[in-house]
């Protein structure tokens, strides 16, 4: 893709030197190739640290919460939508942030590309919709399209929603007849062919928590995972524990998620947490007409009441 | 929520939702007679069972 990433250093420089922002939060090289870590640049010295790739696909509307003064952030369409929601919450007033919008072409599975390999990948570049990868014994040329992350593969709000600048052009969104087609998959099961999914979904899960880390609609100061009086869910690896836990953080999501996938790029196990909170996307667009973090003026479903909710559920 | 649980595979039927006022006393015995038919057809719910083996 045309990372924009000059336009994206010049305007940040721009900022900092005016003194309209105290930072500007976002992605600098990290110490492995396809691995790009938050950062949050201060002076105008440091800018040349960011970059934008591919390989972006952490969720910067993470870092935005609690912040006192006015910062900068760059943005794609998924964390330009969790910024509306952190604004629908309160997490930060709108005034306060400086949207810096890129239309995003998706970011890559590195799952996918490593499973391409058989050893360490030591090179990674990029060129439009061509991407160069590189190991000691092999190197390989691919197609970006091809090794999309899957929530990229079905997004449909590339562009940013909310920004103050565009560091380029919107890009052209994409139309689906059926956003949810890996949910239909799982619903088709049965019973306990479900339960096998996911129990086969979370068995090699460690408890690292590094999905709700990464997650910004995580910001509860004490998540229930970590409370001890009352201590809601067992904190080793007991499967029930495990699945109590994934169960509940995607439920504490429901209404809220925009599948940015930052929960699947994070996991350091692969796990597609995202088959629980897809789920709820779902039933929020069918049931409420609901995609999160379209709109700064509306509250989410499960705050709000209206007549013509569904509510055949009470008896 | 009912729906994710169903979609995690936990029966349906275990989980009920209901408005009752406090002067609404045989709905509550019937509600109530309701849900434990539904719950005592379906047996234990072996899936959140906790093995603490």
């Amino acid at each position: 893709m045309d990372t924009c990433i000059e336009k994206i250093r010049e305007l940040s420089a721009d900022l900092l030197e005016k003194g309209e922002v105290t930072k500007v939060i976002g992605f600098a090289n990290g110490t492995i190739p396809m691995a790009t870590s938050p950062i949050a640049i201060k002076t105008k010295q440091d800018v040349d640290k960011l970059v934008f790739n591919s390989t972006c696909g952490l969720n910067l509307a993470n870092y935005v919460s609690g912040e006192k003064g006015k910062i900068a952030v760059i943005a794609k369409g998924c964390d330009s939508r969790n910024i509306v929601t952190h604004i629908v919450e309160n997490q930060i007033q709108r005034e306060q942030i400086y949207i810096i919008g890129v239309p995003c072409t998706g970011m890559v599975d590195k799952h996918k590309i490593a499973a391409l390999f058989e050893d360490e990948i030591i090179d990674f570049s990029e060129d439009g919709d061509t991407l160069m990868v590189s190991s000691l014994l092999n190197t390989q040329t691919l197609k970006k399209q091809d090794y999309l992350k899957d929530n990229c593969l079905y997004c449909t709000h590339k562009n940013p929603v909310l920004y103050d600048v565009l560091a380029k052009d919107p890009v052209e969104e994409q139309k689906f007849d059926n956003l949810f087609p890996d949910v239909d998959r799982i619903e088709a099961l049965d019973e306990d062919a479900k339960w096998q999914h996911f129990e086969n979904l979370t068995k090699n899960c460690i408890r690292c928590y590094a999905c709700r880390n990464a997650c910004p609609l995580c910001y509860c100061p004490t998540c229930f995972v970590d409370e001890s009086g009352p201590q809601w869910v067992g904190k080793g690896q007991n499967k029930t524990d495990v699945n109590t836990f994934h169960f509940l953080r995607a439920f504490h999501c429901a209404g809220r998620c925009t599948d940015c996938g930052a929960c699947v790029e994070a996991c350091p196990m692969g796990i597609n947490v995202r088959d629980f909170t897809r789920k709820l996307n779902k039933d929020s667009l069918e049931l409420f007409g609901w995609e999160a973090g379209l709109d700064v003026t509306k509250r989410p479903p499960l705050d709000t009441y209206r007549p013509e909710d569904p509510d055949d559920f009470i008896k | 929520m009912g729906n994710l649980l169903e979609h995690m595979g936990i029966e349906r039927d275990r989980l009920h939702f209901s408005w009752i006022s406090s002067a609404e006393a045989t709905k509550f015995v019937d509600v109530v007679k309701e849900i434990s038919d539904k719950v005592r057809a379906l047996g234990s719910n072996k899936k959140f069972e906790k093995d603490y083996n």
